[in-house]
């Protein structure tokens, strides 16, 4: 049970929800950018317990399966065939013993993932099968996928396919964030700036973090003591730019953070590209908390058997 | 507490308890008190708490309690606690073969500092350094208390790589590289201790609030140590409280 990778593309690696309980530590949080789109590959074949995916970055790995399964693309439409025809995204996929698999460049969003029914088997390093590419730990091997790797299929705990396909969520260039932690480390003048003017994705963006540029905001020195840094929050550099923390940040830094992404509004930034451009807008804590629970309410009853 | 504590909101998962708008090991000490106040008490929907130098974020689930709530929680325990102090943390005893290959800028600190080698060695282990917290990479210790005669400026041209084990000395800061990493430190010694071992039940070595003392080792001792962490049968010797 297991798939040979016969090109890794640019950035392929093996995700999960994350390494949690250890930021204490140092350890990064890792796991995959876009939530939504993992959770309903999962879904769509049948995974129930958080299995872990490869996760694709702006275009797609070459494979040859060396089992029969299911597996499903979900995100960004990499434009995947297999033996030569074209297969559908958000879709589950029946694929036999020696299919190849082929993608290429991003159609649409930045990252697109493949699921497997029993979840890809590599190790699972302090309670997370995620790579973190930095420290060379987790995943397979702790690095990208490359050509000539072959990955092992698991036997996680699977449904009975209950949906076969899902809607692909279509996304604006609108970022709601909660101002804080250390908003007061900006002028009027600059959190105005902030809120008002569209911001560019850069092309220096990774795992890390998502660079922009767009009008400089005003500050009064960004330096703080070090603390932690949450999933979504924006530090602003020196120049005025924001950097939004995402799946492989460091636990902890000592730029101000201006604002927070909310929770429901990360896979949504997770799929934009180098180019793209963003408008932040500020909500209340009440409100992204509302938001949060009614999406884990859909996961979790998308999830529930029938 | 001082009464300077302050809650701030760090989206809709987390929240940051200020305790001080400083670098000092009373502050951090609250802080560690509170952390081992709130594994005990162990409230619902709280994910993981991370200490750093004059806070703590405390990472949540929102569908498990909601922000206004877990504040009001933290709030009342956090008066509930007042000024509690922890006890010592546990102080680690870690060899370090100070100078020559494996501390090549040892006499570039000891030059700067208008001391012999020797000296640096001694004033470095001297002292045992409290954890104030991890953070960078996996174990990487902030410690506080070098003493200024040894302070030294970082490398104008970071290294790219710097072996894992590495002690330096970057401004005023000591500690030591947990893992292969670029940096701009000072080297002055090397380590043979894995302080960062995914295999072992802890695979950090320390935590915060614990302390670091540095205990100058022969090449042999080094070799011995060495060989010793390698077949796993080396283990750290500690203390409880100060020296």
């Amino acid at each position: 049970m297991s798939i040979k990778i016969t090109s890794g593309g640019m950035l392929s690696t093996i995700q999960d929800t994350g390494r949690t309980g250890a930021q204490s530590t140092g350890f990064s949080v890792s796991g995959v950018m876009d939530r939504d789109a993992y959770r309903e590959a999962n879904h769509l074949v049948g995974n129930i317990n958080g299995e872990a995916v490869i996760e694709m970055t702006y275009n797609g790995i070459c494979a040859e399966f060396l089992c029969d399964t299911v597996i499903a693309f979900t995100g960004g439409d990499f434009a995947p065939t297999i033996n030569g025809l074209s297969v559908p995204c958000y879709h589950s996929v029946a694929v036999k013993r020696g299919d190849i698999l082929k993608m290429g460049m991003t159609n649409d969003s930045m990252r697109c993932y493949m699921a497997v029914r029993g979840g890809f088997d590599v190790p699972v390093v302090m309670g997370s099968r995620s790579t973190n590419m930095k420290i060379k730990t987790g995943g397979f091997e702790g690095r990208k996928l490359r050509t000539g790797d072959i990955i092992p299929i698991g036997k996680g705990i699977t449904n009975s396919i209950k949906d076969r396909a899902l809607p692909k969520p279509e996304y604006n260039n609108e970022i709601r964030v909660i101002l804080g932690p250390q908003d007061n480390y900006f002028t009027k003048k600059g959190i105005d700036t902030f809120l008002s003017c569209e911001y560019t994705v850069s092309d220096k963006s990774d795992r890390m973090g998502y660079r922009f540029s767009g009008a400089e905001i005003e500050n009064n020195g960004t330096d703080i003591i070090s603390d932690g840094i949450a999933e979504g929050s924006i530090q602003v550099s020196s120049n005025g730019q924001p950097i939004i923390m995402m799946a492989d940040r460091q636990t902890t830094g000592g730029y101000a953070k201006i604002a927070t992404v909310i929770s429901v509004d990360i896979p949504k930034l997770a799929q934009k590209k180098p180019g793209e451009k963003v408008k932040f807008t500020a909500v209340s804590l009440k409100e992204a908390q509302k938001e949060y629970i009614k999406k884990e309410k859909y996961y979790r009853t998308l999830f529930l058997e029938d | 507490m001082n009464g300077k504590t302050e809650f701030l909101i760090a989206g809709d998962r987390a929240l940051i308890i200020k305790f001080g708008d400083t670098i000092d090991s009373e502050t951090n000490n609250c802080i560690r008190s509170f952390c081992s106040l709130l594994e005990r008490k162990r409230i619902e929907g709280i994910i993981e708490v991370v200490p750093t130098f004059n806070s703590l974020s405390v990472y949540y689930n929102p569908c498990v309690i909601k922000g206004e709530k877990l504040i009001k929680k933290l709030s009342s325990l956090l008066k509930k606690n007042g000024n509690n102090s922890q006890g010592g943390g546990t102080t680690y005893i870690i060899p370090v073969l100070y100078g020559g290959e494996w501390g090549e800028d040892l006499n570039d600190v000891a030059a700067h500092a208008n001391l012999t080698a020797e000296e640096v060695v001694k004033i470095h282990s001297s002292t045992d350094y409290l954890i104030y917290m991890l953070g960078f990479l996996p174990g990487f210790a902030y410690l506080g208390g070098l003493d200024k005669r040894i302070v030294t400026p970082r490398l104008d041209t970071p290294r790219t790589k710097i072996h894992a084990g590495a002690v330096g000395i970057g401004g005023e800061q000591t500690g030591i590289y947990p893992l292969a990493s670029p940096g701009g430190w000072r080297l002055i010694g090397t380590t043979p201790v894995k302080i960062y071992d995914a295999d072992r039940v802890e695979p950090i070595l320390y935590k915060a609030g614990d302390k670091i003392r540095f205990e100058s080792v022969t090449e042999k001792e080094f070799e011995i140590i060495k060989k010793q962490v390698e077949d796993n049968t080396y283990t750290v010797k500690t203390v409880k409280g100060e020296r």
